[in-house]
């Protein structure tokens, strides 16, 4: 089964993350706050390095508006979400946080920051392969090459496109002779 | 129950069509949960279910906040039988788990084909919808053809099988492409790439049929002698007539939303 424990924390030090650049001092704290909200499926890594925060505004009265778009349609964290990203802006002090949930600008696999996707690396899941250049939705054949997080084999494969949460897939690597996980590509 | 109008314009009509397909069917599908014949099907069947569970919502949510329909809840777990226009396939019990496979193959196929047609409508927000839930779909569609593949070509009795249940899904699936009040209407209507982006039900379902039949010659079916052509479809849902099993469905479905219709959840 999937280690739990971080293998290497500190790979993912230096790489680019989600948080957009050039902003002001206020817009670049909630950023930093959002930054540490984790993911309730995959805890090593935040809702901004997974890319559901698709925008964050102040108003003039400095309430914050975030907007949230779901990685699957079903996701049963999404009400969990939108609630500790409400509880964690007030707590850096927002006089009032409102959280929408849409699918103006949709979620794919895309969207997680290379810091993500090596956090999730580290977390003992395969991520997901990234898109091939004019592809609109995800290319199949490539969610059966994931690469085993643990030893690097292309050695592997595909038991199931479904795993024990919607954004994850079954594999096995033929090398170290386990198996693992890969967050799907969407 | 709470009296409840069937929408008269045609794209709201069509969208509470496809909700209620996934909603029906996504309710079928859990009940595998915990049955299924390994676990990895077990976890299939159930994330299936969640995936069409959460797209129904994203419909209902925008008949609601678009449409003028009451909300998400109310819209589905308060509403009489013959206001939902699912299809008879869907609400169908889970049977033996090739009825089932075959089911999700026959659907899921469908719900594809749906979704790649309303990803050209001129609505950024239906189509941005229509993009990401047709990328799930991907998997569903993965998943029941190598199943369908394997049954096929595996043992004598899990090809008889299957092709028993295929007889026996046929005629339902035909029915998911029931003509409707205001088809004609939404065929008119020109999408982002200034064409019409819903061929009708006749076109989808002459779509449909050609890959399934490729699909299923590819897998060694000998398609004529099964006799797929000449069964004739189920028809009923979309007007609200439903078999003795939709009932029995919502009863459940519903069950514990009625203890308290009001409730926030």
């Amino acid at each position: 089964m999937v280690n739990l424990e971080p293998t290497s924390p500190d790979t993912a030090q230096g790489l680019q993350g989600n948080i957009p650049q050039g902003l002001s001092p206020v817009l670049q704290r909630y950023w930093e706050v959002l930054d540490q909200v984790p993911d309730p499926e995959i805890p090593a890594i935040s809702v901004v390095d997974l890319g559901i925060v698709t925008r964050l505004t102040v108003e003039e009265d400095g309430g914050v508006r975030v907007v949230l778009t779901p990685t699957f349609a079903g996701c049963p964290a999404l009400r969990w979400m939108e609630k500790t990203v409400q509880e964690a802006l007030l707590e850096a002090g927002a006089p009032g946080v409102d959280v929408q949930t849409t699918f103006e600008n949709p979620w794919t696999s895309d969207r997680i920051s290379e810091a993500g996707r090596e956090k999730i690396r580290n977390f003992g899941l395969a991520p997901p392969p990234r898109r091939r250049p004019g592809c609109a939705s995800p290319d199949l054949d490539v969610l059966a090459q994931a690469a085993c997080p643990r030893c690097g084999s292309q050695n592997t494969s595909m038991k199931s496109p479904f795993g024990p949460t919607l954004c994850r897939s079954l594999h096995y690597c033929f090398d170290c002779l386990e198996a693992f996980e890969q967050f799907k590509p969407l | 129950m709470m009296a409840f109008s069937i929408p008269t314009s045609p794209l709201p009509r069509y969208l509470l069509q496809l909700a209620d397909d996934q909603l029906v069917m996504g309710h079928r599908n859990s009940e595998w949960t915990g049955l299924g014949p390994i676990l990895e099907e077990d976890i299939a069947f159930s994330s299936i279910a969640q995936d069409q569970v959460g797209h129904s919502l994203a419909f209902y949510e925008i008949l609601h906040q678009t449409y003028g329909l009451d909300n998400p809840d109310q819209t589905a777990f308060n509403r009489p039988e013959n206001g939902m226009l699912s299809s008879w396939l869907v609400e169908q019990t889970i049977g033996d788990y090739a009825f089932s496979l075959v089911r999700h193959w026959c659907y899921d196929q469908a719900v594809a084909l749906r979704y790649e047609s309303l990803a050209q409508i001129q609505d950024p927000n239906l189509q941005a919808l229509a993009m990401k839930l047709r990328g799930e779909v991907k998997y569903h569609t993965f998943h029941a053809q190598t199943w369908m593949k394997s049954l096929l070509q595996g043992s004598e009795e899990s090809r008889l099988r299957m092709l028993s249940a295929l007889k026996e899904v046929w005629p339902m699936a035909l029915g998911m492409f029931e003509a409707w009040p205001g088809e004609t209407d939404l065929m008119q209507e020109l999408g982002s790439q200034g064409d019409p982006w819903y061929p009708g039900e006749k076109n989808l379902q002459d779509l449909w049929q050609t890959r399934a039949m490729e699909s299923l010659a590819s897998w060694g079916v000998e398609v004529e002698a099964l006799g797929l052509q000449r069964l004739e479809p189920v028809l009923g849902g979309r007007q609200g007539y439903h078999s003795e099993h939709l009932a029995p469905l919502l009863e459940e479905m519903t069950a514990v939303f009625r203890l308290d219709p009001q409730a926030e959840w």
